[in-house]
C-alpha cells in the first residue's frame, strides 16, 4: 500500500488540471466535487500509505518516479521520500486540506470563481505534498515555489481590489526574498557536496564538513533565510498580516496550517545541517524567541480579527522556530501539528463569522454573537483554548509545554529562551481571549445575518474542534524520536518537575484572567493600567507591527520606484540615440548645399576643378 | 612645322574655354547653356589639335573626332531636355527645374 | 543532406507562399503551415535517429555535409548538427510554426510577402545554427536579417520605420565587424599556415594563440553580444520587438536571439581560448548586470510588449553569463534557458498580439481587470508570466539554477547578484499581470475571450514548457556530448598537436 504514494501529490495535481483544462463546461456541483473530492481521496490514500508504512520494516521509504535532470555529476529525481516527518506532514496537509475545501463550499456559496478558487487550491495541495515528501531539495524546490505561486493566486483572489493584488505581489516578493536565498543555498551544497538527495546529504555533509566551519554555515544561513521568508520570521514577517486578504479558508490552509510552516519542516528536515553550524541554530533560536514576543504584542494591537489571527500564527510559528534552534525538534513538529488544527479552526469559525457580519473584520464593531452564532462560537472558544494552552484540556496545552520544558532544559536553550515563551504564552491567552471576550461576550454590535449556515461549513469546524481539544493525545514526539536526534537535554530525559508543569499551566490562566478583568469585567487596576498614557502610546506601534512596513517602504520600495523612474527611457539607448541625432544634423547641413540649381552646381564644378589644378600647380 | 607659336593656339583655346564656361555660368536659357557647352567642348577639341599639330601626332586629331562624336551626342540628350523641360514648365528657364531640390 | 534538404525546404516553401496569393490570400498561410509541418517531422526525424554521424575533435555531428563551393579560398558548403544545433534548430521549427499561426492575428497585407519574408528568416536561422563554414555562416547570418528588417518595416506597428533601421544599423554595423572578426581569423591562419580556409574544424584544430587574438575575439563577442543582446548594445532590441508584428516579435525573440548565443558557445572560447579566458570575467560581470539592468527597466515599463522585451534582455544576461562562465552546467543551463526563454517570451508575444489585437492598444495604463473578460486569456498569460519568472515545473527554472551552479563554481558574488535577479523577475512578472488582469475593469466592453481552438495551440507551448522544465533530461543528454566537445576545446593547455593527431 505504500506504493500509492505517488498519488498522494497526484491526485490534488489532476484535479487541478481537470479544473484548468475542464474550462467553464463544467457546472458548479461538478468543480467542487473535483475540488473537494481530489482533496478528500488523496487524504484516504495518505492513510493507506500511513497503514502500509506502519507495517513497513525500516525507517523510511523511498518512491523514485523519473530522472529530472542530471548533468555534469549532479542529478536530481522526481521522487519522493516517507519517513515518519514526511508522514506526519502529509496526513496534516491532505487531512485538513480536505476539511477546509469542504468548508470552502459553503463560503464561496454565491460567489463567482470557483473554477479558479478550487483550481489553485488543488493546485496547492499538490505542492505542499510535493514540498513534504520530496526526496531531494530541487523537488523540494519546486514543492516550495509552487505553494507561493498558489498562495499569489489565492491572496488575489478577489483580484478587482487594487489591495488585495498588492497584498499577494507582496508575499509572492517577501518569501521570494527568501526563496532566491534557499536556491543559493542548494547551489552551494551541490557544488561543494554534489548532490541534493536528502537521505544522502544526512550522511554525506557530517562526513565532508566539520562543524562550524564556513560552508555549513553559509549553507545553514542561506536555508534559514528562505525558511524566515516562508515562514514569516524575523525580518521577513511583514507579508503574512496583509496577505489576510485572501479569503478566509484561504487563510486557514495557506496563511495558518500548511504553507507558512514550510520553514519549520525544511529545518526540521535538515537537522543535520543545522548541527554542524552551531552559530546559525543559535540564531535559529533567536529568531524565533523574537519573534514570538514581537508578533504577540502586535497581535494584541489589531482590530481587525483576521489580522489578530495573522500575528499569532507569526507567533506561534516563532514558538516552533525557537524549539528547533533548541534542538526539540519533535516538539516543534507535535506544535506544528496541533497549531494546524486551531489554527485552522479559528480561522474557519473567523470566517463564518465575517461571512455572517458582511464582511465585517473589526472585532470592536462585533460583540454578543455566543448566543446568535453557536457554533462559531464553539469552534472559536475551541481553538482559543487550544492557541492559547489552557492546561489539561487542550491539545495546544501538550505541544506548547513541551516546547517550554525542553527550551528550558536543553543545553542549547536556556532560561532566556524559557522567558521569551513564558511571556509570549500570557500574551497569548491575553490576544486570543480579548478577541473572543470582544467578538463574542457583551452587548451586541451588529446583528448577524440569520440565514442558517451550511453543514459544508459546520462539519469542518466541529472535526477541527474536536481535534484541537483532543490531538494533544497523538503521540507524535514518540513517533518521530527514531527520525529526528532527541532534545539535548542537560538533565536526565523524562517528564518536566511539577512546579514546572504548574508554573506552565499558570501561565495562560494568567493571560486569561488579565483578558477578562479587561474585557468583561472593565474594573480594577488593570484598566487603569490599560487606559494609561504609556499603552495608548505603544498600541499603534503594535497595530503598525513595530513599523517594519514603514521601514522597509523607506529602504526597498521607494529607492526601487526612483531607480525605475529614473533609468525608464534606458540611458544605454544615449550613445545610439547620439549617433543618429549627430548623422541627423550633418544631414541637414549638407542638404542645404543641394540647391537644385543646374548654374550653381556648374559653378561648384568649375570652381572645384579650378581649385584642383591650383594645387596641383602651386604645390 | 613652323608657323603660328603653340601658345597662341592654347591661349584661344583658353579663351574659348573660359568663354563658354561663362556663357554655362550665367546665361539661364538652358538653349545658350548648351551652345555655351559646345563652345567649351571645342575649345578642348582645339587644344587637341594644335598639340596634335605641335608633336606632328595623328592622336590630337583622333580625339578631335571623339569630342565631335560625344557633343553630337551631348547634344541630342540636352535638347531633349531641354524640351521636356519646356514641355513641364512651359519655359527655357534652366533655375525652373528648381522643384528636383533634394 | 537532411540540413540542406531543410534549409532548401524553407527556402523554396517561401517563394511558393508569395507565389500563392494569386490564389488567394489564405493560400500563402496554409502552405506556409504545410512547410513547417514538413519541417518539423525533419527535424523530428533527425533527433530520433540522433545516434548515427561523424564524430570529429569538434564534437559529435549527427548530420554533416560537405561540398565545394569556392575552393580557391577554402570556402566550402559545409553544414553540420550536433546536439547543441540540433536543439535550436528544433527550437527555430516549432517558434516558426508558432508564428505563422500568430501571423494570422495581425498580418492582413501583403500576405504572400509576408510568409517568404518569415520563412526565409528562418531558413537564415537554420543556416545559422548549422553552418560550419565560416563564410557559409555569415552569408546565412546575413540572410537572416533583411528579411526580418522588412517584417518590421512593413507590417509594424506605429513607428516601425525608424524600430527597422535602428534593427538594421544595430545588426549590420555588428555584422561588419564579425566578417572583419572572420576575415582576420582567416588572413591569420594562412600567414601561420600558408592555407586558405574558412572551415570551423580546420579552424578548431589549428593553434589559437595568433598575435591580435584578443582583438579578433572582441570582434565576434561584439556581434554576437549584439545579437543576444547583451547590456548596453541592448538598445535596438526594446523598439523592434515593440514594432515588429506578432508573428515579428516571436521570431525576433524566440529565435534570431538564439543566434548570438549559439555564437557565442560555438565560435568564441573554442577558438580563442586563451583569450575568452582574459574577457570572461568582464562579460561574466556584464551579464549580471543585464540581468539586474533588465529587470529594472522591464518593471519601468507601461507598454505591454516593451515589458516583456526587457524581460528579454534580463533573461539573455543569464545566457551571457552561462557561457563565460564555461562550465557544463553553466553551458547546459545556458541552452536550456534559451530555448525555454524562446517558449516563454515566445508565448507572452502572442498574448501581447491578441491583447493588442482586441483592445487596439499595447498601453498597460489603459488595461487593467481584464481577467473578468479573458479569463482563458489570462490564465495562459499569467502561465508564460510565471514561466518567466523561474517557477520550478516551468523550463526557465532549469535554466537558470544550472546557470547559477555553475557560474557559482567561477565566481560566488556572480551567481548570488544573478540570483537577485530571480527576485527582479517576480516584480516585473507579476506587475504585467496586476496591470493587465487585475485590479477594477476599466471600460473595455464587448472583448471576446480566446476561442478554444487557439487556447489548443497555445496549450503546445505551455505542453512544451512544463515538459521542459519537468522532464529536461531528453535535451540535456542530447546537447551534453556537443558541449563537452567545445568546453574541452576551450581548455586553454590543449595542445594543437593533440586535436591535430585526431585527424578530421
Amino acid at each position: 500500500m505504500v506504493g500509492l504514494l505517488f498519488l498522494v501529490p497526484l491526485l490534488p495535481f489532476l484535479g487541478f488540471l481537470v479544473l484548468l483544462v475542464g474550462g467553464g463546461r463544467l457546472p458548479r456541483r461538478a468543480v467542487e466535487a473535483i475540488g473537494v473530492g481530489s482533496v478528500a481521496l488523496s487524504f484516504a490514500v495518505a492513510v493507506l500509505v500511513a497503514i502500509g508504512f506502519a507495517g513497513l520494516e525500516g525507517e523510511s521509504y523511498r518512491q523514485t518516479l523519473w530522472r529530472w535532470m542530471a548533468t555534469g555529476g549532479f542529478s536530481a529525481d522526481i521522487g519522493l521520500w516517507l519517513d515518519p516527518l514526511s508522514l506526519v506532514m502529509m496526513l496534516v496537509v491532505t487531512g485538513v486540506g480536505a476539511l477546509i475545501l469542504l468548508y470552502s463550499v459553503g463560503f464561496l456559496r454565491g460567489e463567482a470563481g470557483a473554477r479558479r478558487y478550487f483550481a489553485a487550491m488543488t493546485l496547492f495541495v499538490a505542492s505542499m505534498l510535493v514540498l513534504v515528501l520530496a526526496d531531494n531539495l530541487l523537488f523540494l524546490y519546486l514543492g516550495w515555489e509552487g505553494v507561493g505561486l498558489c498562495s499569489y493566486l489565492l491572496i488575489g483572489f478577489w483580484y478587482r481590489e487594487p489591495a488585495n493584488g498588492a497584498a499577494a505581489r507582496k508575499a509572492f516578493l517577501v518569501t521570494r526574498i527568501g526563496d532566491a536565498a534557499l536556491l543559493l543555498g542548494l547551489v552551494l551544497i551541490v557544488a561543494s557536496l554534489g548532490t541534493l538527495d536528502i537521505p544522502v546529504l544526512q550522511d554525506r555533509a557530517p562526513e565532508a564538513w566539520t562543524a562550524g566551519s564556513t560552508l555549513p554555515v553559509a549553507a545553514a544561513a542561506l536555508l534559514l533565510a528562505g525558511a524566515v521568508g516562508k515562514s514569516a520570521q524575523l525580518p521577513l514577517q511583514v507579508w503574512l498580516p496583509d496577505a489576510m486578504a485572501g479569503p478566509s479558508p484561504v487563510s486557514a490552509l495557506i496563511h495558518a496550517a500548511t504553507m507558512v510552516t514550510a520553514g519549520v519542516y525544511l529545518i526540521a528536515r535538515m537537522h543535520g545541517l543545522y548541527a554542524l553550524a552551531p552559530a546559525v541554530q543559535t540564531a535559529v533560536a533567536a529568531i524565533g524567541a523574537l519573534t514570538l514576543l514581537l508578533a504577540a504584542i502586535s497581535a494584541l494591537g489589531q482590530s481587525d480579527i483576521k489580522r489578530v489571527l495573522a500575528w499569532s500564527t507569526i507567533s506561534q510559528i516563532g514558538y516552533m522556530v525557537m524549539a528547533l534552534g533548541a534542538g526539540a525538534w519533535g516538539a516543534a513538529i507535535f506544535h506544528f501539528m496541533t497549531h494546524a488544527f486551531f489554527k485552522a479552526l479559528l480561522f474557519l469559525a473567523a470566517g463564518l463569522v465575517i461571512l455572517r457580519l458582511h464582511e465585517e473584520h473589526d472585532i470592536r464593531r462585533m460583540g454578543g454573537l455566543a448566543m446568535k452564532l453557536p457554533v462559531s462560537f464553539a469552534g472559536f472558544l475551541a481553538g482559543a483554548a487550544s492557541l492559547a494552552a489552557l492546561p489539561v484540556v487542550t491539545a495546544g496545552a501538550y505541544s506548547k509545554d513541551l516546547i517550554l520544558w525542553q527550551v528550558a532544559a536543553s543545553t542549547e536553550g536556556g532560561l532566556l529562551l524559557w522567558l521569551a515563551g513564558a511571556i509570549g504564552a500570557v500574551l497569548t491567552a491575553l490576544y486570543i481571549f480579548k478577541a473572543v471576550f470582544l467578538v463574542f461576550f457583551g452587548p451586541m454590535q451588529t446583528a448577524p445575518e440569520p440565514a442558517p449556515a451550511s453543514p459544508a461549513m459546520l462539519g469542518p469546524i466541529v472535526v477541527l474542534a474536536v481535534l484541537a481539544v483532543f490531538g494533544g493525545g497523538l503521540a507524535v514526539p514518540a513517533q518521530l524520536a527514531g527520525t529526528l536526534p532527541a532534545p539535548p537535554l542537560a538533565g536526565a530525559p523524562g517528564h518536566p518537575p511539577l512546579a514546572f508543569a504548574l508554573v506552565s499551566a499558570a501561565l495562560p490562566l494568567l493571560g486569561l484572567a488579565i483578558a477578562w478583568a479587561l474585557y468583561v469585567g472593565r474594573r480594577g487596576p488593570l484598566t487603569g493600567l490599560a487606559a494609561s498614557r504609556a499603552v495608548a502610546r505603544a498600541a499603534p506601534v503594535a497595530a503598525a507591527g513595530f513599523g517594519f512596513d514603514a521601514l522597509y517602504e523607506r529602504l526597498f520600495v521607494r529607492p526601487w520606484h526612483a531607480l525605475a523612474r529614473t533609468l525608464r527611457d534606458d540611458p544605454a539607448d544615449r550613445p545610439a540615440a547620439g549617433l543618429a541625432g549627430l548623422s541627423l544634423g550633418g544631414y541637414r547641413l549638407l542638404r542645404e548645399t543641394q540647391t537644385g540649381r543646374v548654374r550653381w552646381y556648374a559653378a561648384s564644378l568649375a570652381g572645384g576643378m579650378a581649385a584642383a589644378l591650383a594645387l596641383g600647380v602651386l604645390s | 612645322m613652323t608657323g603660328l607659336p603653340m601658345i597662341w593656339g592654347l591661349g584661344l583655346a583658353a579663351i574659348l574655354f573660359v568663354l563658354g564656361l561663362l556663357g554655362v555660368l550665367v546665361r539661364r536659357n538652358i538653349l545658350f547653356m548648351l551652345v555655351s557647352l559646345e563652345v567649351m567642348l571645342n575649345a578642348a577639341g582645339l587644344a587637341f589639335v594644335v598639340a596634335g599639330a605641335r608633336w606632328g601626332d595623328a592622336d590630337g586629331q583622333v580625339m578631335f573626332l571623339i569630342i565631335l562624336t560625344v557633343a553630337a551626342a551631348e547634344v541630342a540628350v540636352g535638347l531633349a531636355l531641354a524640351l521636356q523641360l519646356f514641355r513641364r514648365t512651359g519655359s527655357v528657364d534652366a533655375d525652373a527645374a528648381m522643384r528636383l531640390r533634394g | 543532406m537532411t540540413l540542406v534538404w531543410l534549409i532548401g525546404l524553407l527556402l523554396a516553401g517561401g517563394v511558393v507562399a508569395w507565389g500563392g496569393e494569386r490564389f488567394g490570400s489564405a493560400w500563402p498561410r496554409s502552405i506556409a503551415v504545410t512547410v513547417m509541418l514538413i519541417a518539423l517531422v525533419m527535424v523530428l526525424g533527425l533527433w530520433s535517429g540522433a545516434a548515427t554521424g561523424v564524430v570529429t575533435p569538434g564534437g559529435p555531428w549527427i548530420a554533416h555535409v560537405e561540398a565545394d563551393w569556392i575552393p580557391r579560398f577554402g570556402i566550402a558548403f559545409h553544414f553540420g548538427a550536433d546536439g547543441l544545433s540540433l536543439v535550436l534548430v528544433v527550437l527555430t521549427i516549432i517558434l516558426g510554426f508558432a508564428a505563422v499561426i500568430a501571423a494570422n492575428i495581425d498580418v492582413k497585407e501583403r500576405v504572400g510577402f509576408f510568409h517568404f519574408n518569415l520563412l526565409w528568416t528562418l531558413a537564415g536561422a537554420v543556416g545559422v545554427f548549422t553552418a560550419l563554414d565560416l563564410f557559409l555562416f555569415f552569408v546565412f547570418w546575413e540572410a537572416m536579417l533583411i528579411p526580418m528588417a522588412l517584417i518590421i518595416a512593413l507590417w509594424g506597428h506605429e513607428k516601425r520605420r525608424a524600430a527597422a533601421l535602428k534593427f538594421v544599423l544595430f545588426t549590420q554595423g555588428s555584422g561588419l565587424l564579425l566578417f572583419a572578426a572572420i576575415l582576420a581569423l582567416v588572413f591569420a591562419h594562412y600567414g601561420d599556415t600558408g592555407l586558405w580556409t574558412f572551415d570551423y574544424l580546420t579552424l578548431l584544430a589549428a593553434e589559437g594563440s595568433w598575435p591580435g587574438n584578443l582583438w579578433i575575439l572582441l570582434g565576434f563577442v561584439i556581434a554576437f553580444a549584439v545579437k543576444l543582446p547583451m547590456v548596453p548594445l541592448h538598445s535596438w532590441l526594446p523598439d523592434a520587438h515593440t514594432e515588429a508584428p506578432t508573428a515579428g516579435s516571436v521570431v525576433l525573440a524566440g529565435v534570431l536571439l538564439k543566434t548570438g548565443g549559439y555564437g557565442l558557445i560555438r565560435f568564441t572560447a573554442p577558438l580563442f581560448p586563451e583569450a575568452a579566458q582574459l574577457l570572461a570575467p568582464y562579460a561574466m560581470a556584464l551579464g549580471v548586470f543585464g540581468i539586474l539592468y533588465g529587470a529594472v527597466l522591464a518593471y519601468a515599463q507601461s507598454d505591454f510588449k516593451r515589458l516583456v522585451a526587457y524581460s528579454s534582455v534580463s533573461h539573455m544576461g543569464f545566457v551571457l553569463l552561462g557561457v563565460f562562465a564555461a562550465t557544463l552546467w553553466s553551458l547546459q543551463g545556458a541552452v536550456i534557458q534559451m530555448l525555454a526563454h524562446g517558449l516563454s517570451t515566445g508565448g507572452l508575444f502572442i498574448m501581447a498580439g491578441l491583447l493588442q489585437h482586441r483592445l487596439g492598444t499595447r498601453d498597460m495604463q489603459r488595461f487593467g481587470g481584464l481577467w473578468a473578460g479573458m479569463p482563458r486569456l489570462g490564465a495562459l498569460t499569467l502561465i508564460f508570466a510565471v514561466a518567466a519568472l523561474g517557477l520550478p515545473g516551468l523550463a526557465n527554472f532549469v535554466g537558470e539554477f544550472l546557470v547559477l551552479l555553475g557560474t557559482w563554481e567561477r565566481s560566488v558574488w556572480a551567481a548570488a547578484f544573478a540570483a537577485l535577479g530571480m527576485v527582479g523577475a517576480v516584480i516585473y512578472a507579476l506587475a504585467l499581470i496586476q496591470r493587465t488582469f487585475h485590479g477594477a475593469p476599466h471600460g473595455n466592453p464587448g472583448v471576446r475571450d480566446l476561442d478554444p481552438r487557439a487556447v489548443g495551440l497555445l496549450a503546445v507551448l505551455v505542453l512544451l514548457l512544463a515538459g521542459l522544465g519537468l522532464a529536461p533530461q531528453p535535451v540535456l543528454d542530447t546537447t551534453a556530448p556537443a558541449l563537452e566537445a567545445l568546453l574541452r576545446l576551450s581548455e586553454p593547455a590543449i595542445l594543437a598537436g593533440e586535436v591535430a593527431s585526431h585527424g578530421l
